[in-house]
């Protein structure tokens, strides 16, 4: 499938047409939702919060935020940065709650020292590879966002990020970027290596985090952590791709390779569905 | 815009950062409304300690609002005093500018709010 991330940039590909397009996609919306709730789990915030929106788009991301209930520690109030009007706009006449402002993350986050106590990105930071129509490098748009995400958290505050990196390198060089300017960083995958697999960038400002990946999530809810040195016996025999066998085997390869990877359990192989 | 919102934003402007003369923006222009939002005392009581309530009371002057209280209310007296609670979410929260400018009293740069929605772009020299 193609990459609008490849030959666009994210102002121009998100016009009014596209904007309403994916706005009114009930697929989109149901996956933009589920991801947004795995982003608040791992954020795992207990009280009403000040959360920052990184490419809010349309506020499918957004409004979940604000539809948190008390028993739940919301609702929380939240502000997203876009770069497109188009997006904006379809926000603005879905009435949605949050403070909505036309930025582009890749010049910085122009908020003052410790404003947020979380921050939830959902699709957008891929984008920020891409530098069609900009005279600054990928790697200077990411430095400038994480270096702003960075300051404007406040400290032992989390940030959660699910993107869609076009390759490894890219996951690296956006992991790479994050923990830069200061992050502890893991990367979580759900269902990973299947064309469903969400990858989750799950960042912490300061607090006595390090740059080893797997500090930060450790402790969490439904992210195991386990060593990656520990040797374990490969699986023989056929393993029938996306068996539950399968999913064990590669989440394995996976933690060898010093991945965080998603405890097994009952529900490992399981096709999900979205609850609603 | 809500004032909230305001109250945290700086100028985006890469000379302005190291300049306390860069915040807060200063509203021009502006047209505000009064929106209809839920009370959440709790939020309120996290938020509070991260207000700068000197830029929120120079704010809420610029835009014709009575003089804030010279101290910020504590958690007990939010707590204590429903009305302290209600005034400070009117302020914060309800209070939303619509159009105008937000002008940078270090660099001179204009931001403009449409539809309450504020333009941070910057031409790339700025940045
Ligand atoms: C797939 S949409 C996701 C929107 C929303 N988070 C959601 O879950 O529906 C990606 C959004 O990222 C925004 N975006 C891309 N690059 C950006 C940048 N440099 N600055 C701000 N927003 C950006 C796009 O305009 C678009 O609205
Ligand atoms: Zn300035």
């Amino acid at each position: 499938m193609s990459r609008p991330e490849d030959t666009l940039s994210a102002d121009i590909h998100y016009n009014d047409t596209e904007a309403r397009k994916y706005t009114t996609s009930s697929r989109i919306q149901n996956i933009q939702a589920s991801m947004t709730h795995r982003a608040l789990e791992l954020l795992d915030l207990s009280s009403p919060s000040l959360i920052l929106d990184v490419g809010c788009g349309s506020g499918l991301s957004g409004e979940i935020l604000s539809s948190i209930p008390p028993e739940e520690g919301g609702p929380h109030v939240w502000i997203g940065m876009d770069v497109s009007a188009s997006m904006l706009d379809i926000a603005l006449q879905r009435d949605v709650e949050g403070d909505l402002m036309l930025a582009d993350i890749g010049q910085g986050v122009p908020f003052r020292a410790g404003t947020f106590d979380a921050a939830v990105s959902i699709s957008a930071i891929q984008w920020l590879c891409n530098a069609e129509s900009s005279e600054i490098s990928p790697a200077g748009r990411l430095s400038r966002f994480f270096n702003g995400l960075y300051a404007s958290l406040k400290r032992g505050g989390r940030a959660v990020c699910q993107f869609y990196p076009k390759n490894d390198e890219q996951k690296k060089m956006i992991t790479g970027a994050a923990v830069k300017a200061g992050f502890g960083a893991g990367l979580l995958e759900d269902d990973p290596e299947t064309k469903n697999v969400k990858v989750y960038l799950v960042l912490t400002a300061g607090a006595g985090s390090t740059s080893d990946i797997t500090g930060v999530v450790k402790g969490m809810d439904g992210v195991d952590v386990l060593d990656p040195r520990r040797k374990r016996e490969a699986g023989k025999g056929d393993i029938k791709k996306g068996s539950k066998a399968w999913i064990v085997k590669k989440k394995e390869q996976m933690e060898r390779k010093g991945k965080v990877v998603k405890a097994t359990s009952k529900y490992t192989g399981r096709k999900r569905r979205i609850a609603f | 815009m809500k004032i909230l919102s305001l109250n945290f934003l700086t100028c985006a402007v890469k000379a302005c950062k190291s300049s306390s003369a860069s915040y807060p923006l200063h509203p021009k222009d502006a047209e505000l409304v009064q929106d209809d939002i839920e009370l959440n005392p709790q939020l309120l009581v996290n938020l509070m300690p991260r207000i700068d309530w000197s830029a929120l009371s120079t704010t809420a002057t610029e835009l014709g609002f009575p003089a804030l209280p010279a101290q910020p209310p504590t958690p007990e007296e939010l707590e204590a005093d429903e009305q302290k609670l209600k005034d400070l979410h009117n302020l914060l929260m309800q209070t939303q500018i619509m159009e105008g400018k937000l002008v940078c009293g270090n660099c001179g740069h204009e931001y403009a709010v449409r539809e309450g929605i504020a333009n941070f772009l910057l031409p790339s020299h700025l940045v």
